[in-house]
């Protein structure tokens, strides 16, 4: 069996492991609530179990988005934030709970369907699909990577310090801000699920088809444009469906750490393989990375909870120092 | 990663968070672990001499004040009010953001919160001592500039009880705390008399933020809970203010449910919260900012909250 192969069955079980773990973990340490009526089949089908999906596409949303962005930038360090679309997010995120804490009402990412929650997760998602539109405006198109990365990276530093004047304006903003910076998946529904799930369906099929690009890219963009690929409408396209997966998992549940950078180094580190390939095994990836400190951040101190963005910090950041002393050692 | 609650409520991190931030900042930074270890230690509230003050702060650091302080700066809400509650409130010369009781110092200069504290103005404003929460980070700062810091920490009632006594040695009138602290147990007690027989043993939810962060027996809103002669679905062994498993609220099923309204209208459309008793049969307590604010704050109007506690579970026991 070829190291891809095995990879890919690899992600498949800690997919289904990982689901069961997320099933079977709870308040109460691990347990097998029994399906069926009463609490125990509630908490399973309306807590855990979007719960658990959920966790599972939001990483597989960051995991894909990271495959893109490395893959476009031609950069092992680009992460799926990278195009302004964390600040925009959380610049909006600031901003309506600043009008809602000065309009004297109040708002709050734990409900599920209340419009408080619409309006927060609709914001952040306009938000983040703002803060990259606003990069591409900068850096006028996709045309060059190096002026697009910059633009993004200008405009990343100029709405993060806008939210933070809001935030010190507005103290009332923080706690909401707060939660929205460090990710969380405690309250994702049935609802949630449908739209996380609907986005990846949907991009899922256009970034593997655009891999061909990625791949084409991977041997430079003189290389690139002399196999006769319209570069710069292909990158918009890429662009466009990084800034939509990025958008919508933030949107759900933060702005999770880390998940979208080490996704593809985890494929690439066992499997290197072209980008039809690492695209498909990045997402599948991050969605076990994501589950994984999810299911980690509730059961540690059970029942009470970490916040899952500093889980994947953890996990992530400690696998990428791996990654760095064994490249020196080597 | 210290929840903006906390700062905003001035009170300690949540245990379970502090377990994990502990083990992962304080290695690194001594005076955190300083402070981690301060915080679990009682030390004696204050001793005082003739004509200077002597006293002895959160951290054991013994302060002695040749004459009573005529210039305070108070960077704690609760401290602000505890000030005033003991007649000082005129030699108030600088408050925090958030301090809003009394209504006389909104009218003080606004001098930033626990991590943003304006040096510079606190500086200009000439204090003779400031009084700030352990987590604050303008202590050394303040203190090297020459300025002195008064630590005191208000996570229970006994905490509030021993503030009071060294503020009260503070001002001047080490007589004053007694009293004051008599008339806020009288409160409590009245309040505690007034909850309906039915009601009495009923678990309560307590929530302090949508996170959800729980106020459990071992906070200071726990503890007059039980006072009140009302359960808490949060043990104590969880620490004072636990971010909660939102599923360990639905297996808890309380029989009543505390919070300040904005969300506590939201919380029905919470995954699987829908089926919380208490939120159908609307055995709950939605409190209005204000009111929320004095809940939240371990000060001199603790006794005022109880009787707000009371008040709302009085209106329950009425229903059909």
């Amino acid at each position: 069996m070829s190291q891809r192969c095995r990879l890919a069955w690899a992600l498949l079980a800690a997919g289904v492991l990982l689901g069961l773990a997320g099933l079977a973990s709870g308040s109460d340490g691990w347990s097998w609530p029994a399906w069926g009526g009463g609490e125990d089949g509630l908490i399973l089908s309306q807590i855990r179990a979007p719960r658990t999906l959920g966790a599972w596409l939001v990483g597989a949303l960051l995991g894909l988005s990271g495959a893109i962005a490395q893959g476009l930038f031609r950069n092992p360090l680009a992460d799926p934030y990278l195009l302004g679309s964390a600040s925009g997010a959380s610049l909006a995120v600031v901003a309506v709970l600043a009008a809602s804490a000065l309009g004297g009402g109040a708002v709050a990412w734990s409900a599920a369907d209340g419009l408080a929650r619409l309006g927060l997760v609709g914001a952040a998602f306009v938000g983040a699909l703002g803060g990259v539109l606003l990069t591409l405006v900068l850096a006028r198109g996709a045309r060059e990577t190096s002026r697009l990365l910059l633009a993004g990276v200008v405009v990343g530093v100029v709405l993060t310090a806008l939210g933070d004047l809001l935030a010190s304006a507005a103290p009332e903003a923080l706690r909401g801000r707060q939660v929205f910076m460090l990710g969380t998946t405690s309250f994702l529904s049935w609802g949630s699920v449908g739209w996380l799930a609907a986005g990846l369906l949907a991009i899922l099929p256009v970034a593997w088809w655009l891999a061909r690009v990625l791949d084409a890219l991977a041997l430079g963009e003189d290389s690139a444009l002399s196999l006769g690929l319209a570069l710069p409408r292909w990158r918009l396209v890429l662009v466009a469906a990084l800034a939509l997966a990025t958008g919508l998992a933030v949107s759900q549940a933060g702005l999770v750490a880390f998940v979208g950078l080490v996704s593809p180094h985890l494929v690439r580190r066992w499997a290197p393989a072209p980008h039809g390939y690492t695209v498909l095994a990045s997402t599948a990836a991050g969605g076990a990375l994501l589950l994984a400190a999810d299911v980690l951040a509730r059961s540690l101190i059970a029942p009470q909870e970490l916040p899952v963005g500093v889980v994947t910090a953890v996990l992530g950041g400690g696998y990428l120092l791996w990654l760095l002393y064994r490249r020196r050692a080597g | 990663m210290t929840p903006p609650m906390v700062r905003w409520m001035s009170l300690g991190r949540p245990s379970g968070l502090c377990r994990f931030a502990c083990a992962i900042r304080c290695v690194g930074l001594a005076w955190r672990s300083l402070m981690c270890a301060a915080l679990l230690a009682a030390l004696p509230a204050s001793g005082w001499a003739s004509d200077s003050i002597v006293l002895r702060d959160l951290r054991g650091h013994a302060q002695t004040f040749g004459a009573s302080p005529q210039r305070i700066v108070s960077l704690v809400p609760a401290l602000t009010e505890s000030v005033c509650a003991l007649d000082g409130c005129g030699r108030l010369v600088g408050t925090d953001r958030h301090s809003s009781w009394p209504a006389s110092v909104l009218a003080l200069p606004k001098l930033g919160g626990l991590d943003d504290a304006q040096i510079e103005r606190i500086v200009a404003l000439r204090p003779d001592v400031v009084l700030a929460a352990p987590a604050a980070r303008v202590i050394g700062r303040l203190e090297s500039l020459g300025i002195r810091v008064l630590v005191l920490e208000s996570k229970t009632h006994a905490d509030v009880q021993r503030s009071l006594q060294v503020l009260a040695t503070l001002l001047g009138t080490p007589a004053a705390a007694e009293p004051l602290w008599a008339a806020i147990e009288r409160d409590v007690d009245r309040a505690a008399a007034r909850v309906p027989p039915a009601l009495r043993g009923q678990r309560v939810y307590f929530e302090v933020d949508t996170t959800p962060y729980a106020a459990g027996e071992g906070s200071f809103i726990g503890e007059t809970l039980a006072r009140l002669g009302v359960a808490n679905v949060v043990p104590a062994a969880l620490g004072p203010f636990p971010k909660l498993n939102p599923e360990f609220i639905v297996r808890a099923q309380p029989d009543i449910v505390m919070a300040a309204s904005a969300p506590l209208a939201e919380m029905g459309g919470r995954p699987g919260w829908d089926q919380l008793h208490a939120l159908r049969d609307v055995r709950t307590c939605g409190f209005t900012p204000s009111r929320y604010e004095l809940l939240v704050r371990p000060g001199p109007r603790m006794g005022e909250a109880a009787l707000q506690i009371a008040d709302c579970l009085v209106a329950m026991g009425r229903q059909p």
